[in-house]
Order: structure tokens, then sequence, then C-alpha cells
């Protein structure tokens, strides 16, 4: 099992949903995040006062799957997610020690 | 024709020829229609103060102190409203001397009589037209508080809870009901029955009264007193931790919109109830208000657009404060046209005020109440000495009350006798101001700990969190 990180921009969650459910994925879990990479800063003014925001809003998706639909899921969740700017984000594949079905107590693949 | 109109017309004929023994026996009986409009007029500024300035104030600041800003406001205005009634009222609007009045209100004594269930009256600004003197004391209350509260914006997300309680009674004790005193005192246009009287009832009235500084509804009193009050409370206080190198942008803009907007809403209560009765100069000021706002607003805005690249959200809020802080002296002196010209001219002024002169000025005056509320009263009260002449189709002011003629002044006459009394104002607001905040750091020290600071003030002042979620 796998579990696949994916960092996007915030308005490519609705279409990263969609391209993940075709191939199987049963759930994820999503926090909205900050964060920045090589874009980094950009200015805001408020009244007299300029700022420079180094954050910029970001979304934090997690999916655990089984090793066989890693790489689909990570090529459909990085074509969906590319605009081709800088800012498009990330995905981080590590691997899961154990996973447990709360509900029904199913461990391992059956609880991804 | 009728019984009803020979009558009356007689009595108005008789009245005329004998004026000794006309109506003035019966006891003016305040109108129904100016005691609602007053009524409401002090509503509409309570409005501004709770929730308007709190909620404008509070979505400035960081999401860990919004929670210190209401209380200073919500709190800070009911001391002051108390502070009012048990002597402020008495001390600013009772006869003294020229710079303060007397202790005759102390307690609201005689605001009403018990036993008779007569209440006393209060002049407005007509001959013969009065509104109960309870009503005046209430509509002036919510002056007094707002004022005191203003001054909050200048110290936030750094000043002990207490401290900023202590600096508000003492301030309004020694600069606010003066300044009040000395703008807005007189002895009403009754008492100048004729021409031998004149000298001996100006000399009863404020000193700024007497010079002739035009103030409708508190310029000085209100924004200038407040804004240099902050001003020298920033710089007494001190900057907030990391000012200068950490972002510090407004957590909540919607608050400060929505605080904006209850601002501009109440402010009618403000401009056009200074009238003190629902009558034609309410009127002037209340449309005088409603433009010079809008004229801000745009001008502001594309001010901003032009030199930064976008008209914001804060930029609009923050122009239309600065257009209803400008009009406040000249709402009901001013004509239409100057008005609108005030407006605008507001909105770049003060545009200026939370740059270019923030950055001279190098204080950390953290809501811009001197940019704003200062610069913007000061551009506001010279600015009625221009807009005020009928030749600029201003209403003109009244040069002689005895028979309310109305003329208009030289506009450098003018503009000179409001210079004089915004710089007696700045002055003793400014030194009020001092000995206030060194008076609280001496009882209680002004700031919190640095910790505290950093961590916020809603959990250390307040134990308390805005947001849990």
């Amino acid at each position: 099992m796998k579990m696949i990180t994916a960092i996007i921009r915030p308005f490519k969650l609705g279409d990263l949903e969609l391209a993940v459910a075709r191939l199987g994925v049963q759930g994820m879990t999503v926090t909205e995040a900050h964060g920045y990479g090589t874009e980094r800063g950009h200015a805001e003014f408020y009244r007299g006062a300029g700022y420079l925001i180094d954050f910029a809003p970001r979304t934090h998706v997690q999916i655990a799957v089984d090793d066989a639909i890693v790489e689909p899921v990570v090529d459909a969740i990085a074509n969906v997610s590319r605009t081709g700017r800088v800012g498009d984000g990330k995905i981080f594949v590590t691997d899961i020690e154990q996973a447990l079905r709360i509900r029904t107590g199913e461990i391992g693949v059956a609880a991804t | 024709m009728n019984r009803n109109s020979w009558i009356s017309r007689a009595v108005a004929v008789f009245a005329t020829l004998t004026p000794a023994l006309a109506l003035a026996d019966a006891a003016p009986t305040p109108d129904k229609g100016d005691n609602a409009w007053m009524l409401v007029s002090t509503l509409l500024v309570i409005l501004m103060t709770v929730p308007g300035l709190a909620l404008f104030y509070g979505g400035l600041v960081r999401s860990k102190n919004i929670l210190s800003v209401l209380m200073q406001v919500m709190v800070g205005f009911s001391l002051i409203v108390v502070l009012w009634c048990l002597y402020g009222y008495s001390f600013a609007f009772t006869e003294g001397n020229a710079f303060i009045g007397g202790s005759g209100r102390v307690f609201m004594n005689g605001i009403f009589e018990p036993y008779s269930g007569t209440f006393p009256l209060a002049a407005t600004f007509s001959k013969g037209v009065y509104i109960p003197e309870i009503l005046f004391a209430a509509f002036q209350a919510t002056f007094a508080g707002i004022t005191c509260c203003l001054i909050v914006g200048a110290f936030a997300e750094r000043m002990k809870f207490s401290a900023v309680l202590l600096v508000m009674v003492i301030w309004f004790t020694i600069s606010y009901l003066p300044v009040a005193h000395m703008v807005w005192f007189w002895m009403g246009p009754d008492a100048y029955t004729d021409a031998s009287v004149v000298d001996a009832m100006n000399a009863k009235a404020g000193l700024l009264w007497q010079w002739g500084a035009l103030d409708f509804a508190g310029g000085t009193v209100v924004h200038i007193n407040a804004g240099v009050a902050g001003l020298v409370g920033a710089y007494m206080v001190g900057k907030r931790v990391g000012y200068g190198r950490e972002p510090m942008p407004p957590h909540n803009l919607v608050h400060t919109m929505v605080g904006a907007s209850l601002l501009w809403v109440g402010w009618f209560g403000f401009n056009a109830g200074s009238a003190l009765e629902a009558g034609n100069s309410a009127t002037l000021a209340f449309l005088n208000t409603f433009l010079a706002t809008a004229g801000a607003v745009l001008a502001w805005s594309a001010v901003e657009w032009a030199l930064r690249g976008h008209a914001s959200m804060l930029g609009a809020a923050s122009g239309a404060v600065a257009g209803l802080v400008a009009i406040t002296p000249a709402a009901g002196n001013v004509g239409v046209m100057g008005a609108l010209i005030i407006g605008v001219l507001a909105g770049v002024v003060c545009f200026w005020g939370v740059s270019g002169l923030k950055r001279l000025l190098k204080a950390d005056d953290t809501l811009d109440v001197f940019g704003v509320h200062g610069l913007g009263g000061i551009l506001g009260a010279l600015l009625t000495g221009v807009f005020n002449t009928q030749q600029l189709s201003g209403p003109g002011l009244v040069t002689d009350w005895v028979t309310v003629t109305v003329g208009s002044n030289p506009i450098p006459t003018q503009v000179l006798i409001q210079a004089k009394a915004v710089g007696v104002t700045i002055v003793w607001s400014a030194i009020a101001a001092f000995i206030a905040f060194k008076l609280a750091d001496l009882l209680v020290g002004l700031r919190v700990s640095e910790e505290a600071e950093r961590e916020g003030l809603d959990t250390n002042e307040h134990n308390e969190r805005a947001y849990t979620n």
C-alpha cells in the first residue's frame, strides 16, 4: 500500500476527485494548506503597507492506494492538476506500513 | 371664509403688532418630528460605534487580537457613556467659562423634574425651536463615546486593556470635555434678544465658538481630537513587535467593509442629527454626507488604481471613512458641490495620510487614526472655511443672532478662523493625551509583555478566542 500525497492548486480539487474516482479510488482526505515552492513571495498592499506574502493557498490531498494502481493514480492527478505555470504543486508517494478500516476492522489493502 | 381661518389671521396680525403680548407666554413645546429625528439620530450614532467602528477596526487587526479591539470599543463606549451621565455632560454643555462648563448637571441633576414631570428644553439653531435637554444629552453622549473609541485604533494589538480604559477616562475628562465646550457651547439663539446683550451672550460661549469657528458635527471635537491623541499614543506606546519586518495584514476585510458601511449609514445621524431639528439644515447635511462619501470612495479607489494597479476593498472602505470624516465639520455648512469637492479631496489627501505621511511620521499608528481621522478632520475643517461662503453656493453663516441675518465671511477670514481652531485643538489634545498616557503608564503600564503580544491579546487580556474552529 502506498500513501499518495498531492499538493495542488485549490481549484483543481474537483477535477482531481473525478479523475481518481474513475480509477477505483474510494476515499481521500483533504486539508487546506499554505505553501510555496520556486515562486516564493508576492506583494500585497493594505493601505500604505506593502507586505511580501510568502505563502499561497494550497490543497493538500492524501489517498491510500494499493500498489497496483499507484502509477495510474499519480499520472491522473498530475495530468488534471497541471496548468503549466509555476505553482502547480507536487505529488509524493510514501509507503504505508499498515491500514485499518475502523467500522469493520479490515486491515491491509482491503482498508484502502 | 370659514371661522377658524379668520380667527387665526386676526391672532397672527395681533401678535405681530404687540410682540410682548404674543404667544410667548406658552412654553415652547418640542416638535414631535424633531424629537423623533433626534432619537433616531442618537440610535444611528450608537450603531456607528457598536458594531460599526468595532467591526471596521476588528477586521483590520490580526485574528488573535480581534476580541481585544471589540472589547476596547464596546467597554470603552459604555464607560464613556456612564461618565458622560455622571459628569461629562455637565462640564461640556452647561455655563461655566470659555474653556469648560459647570457642575450644574452633574449626575444629570435637573435633566427632568421628578415631581412636576417637567423636562427642561435645550436650544437648537432656530429661535423658538427646542428639543428636550435629556435628548440633547443622550445624542451628545454618543459623540463622546465614539471619539474615545476612535483612539483605540492607534495603539491596537499591544496595549493593556486596563491602560486603555484608564487613558480613556483621563483623556475624556481633560480633552474631550473642554474641546466640546469650547467649540459647541453657546447660550442658544433665543438668548440673543437684542443688540445690547450680544457681547454678554457671546462671552458666555466656548472660546472657539466665540472666535466664529464652524464645526457642524465635530471635525475638531471628534476627529482632530481623537486623531492627534491617537498619534501621541502610538508614539508613547511604541511600535508593535515585528512591525516593518513581519507581515501583519488585516485578517478579515469582510468585517471591515461591514463596519465601514455601518459607519456610513450611522453617520447620517452623526451629521444630519447635529442640526438638532428635522429641518432644512439636517437635509443639507444629509445629502452632503451622502455625496462627499461617495466622492471619497471614488477618489481613493482611483488613486489606488493608478498608483498600485488595483482598487482594493480596504481602499474603498478607507476612502468612505475619509470622506465621512472630512464632511463632518462641513455637513450643514457647505453647499452640495462643495461637499463633493471636500469628499474627493479627502480621498486623495487621506490616501497620502496612510502612506507617505505615515512613513514620514514614523509611528506605528496601527489603524491610521491620524492618517484618516486627524488629517481628514484638519482638511475638512479648513475646507469648511472655503466652501461655507454663499458665493460658492454654501449656506453661509449667521452673522447676527438677534435678527438671524445670514451672510458670509471672506474665504481667507473664515479659513484663518478655522485654522486657529484646528491649531488649538491639536495642541490641547496632544498635551492632554501625553498626560493621559503618561499617567496610565505610571499607574498600570501601557504595554502587554512581548510574549503576550506575540500570542495575542485575546487570550492574554481577555482569556478568550474569537475563532475556535
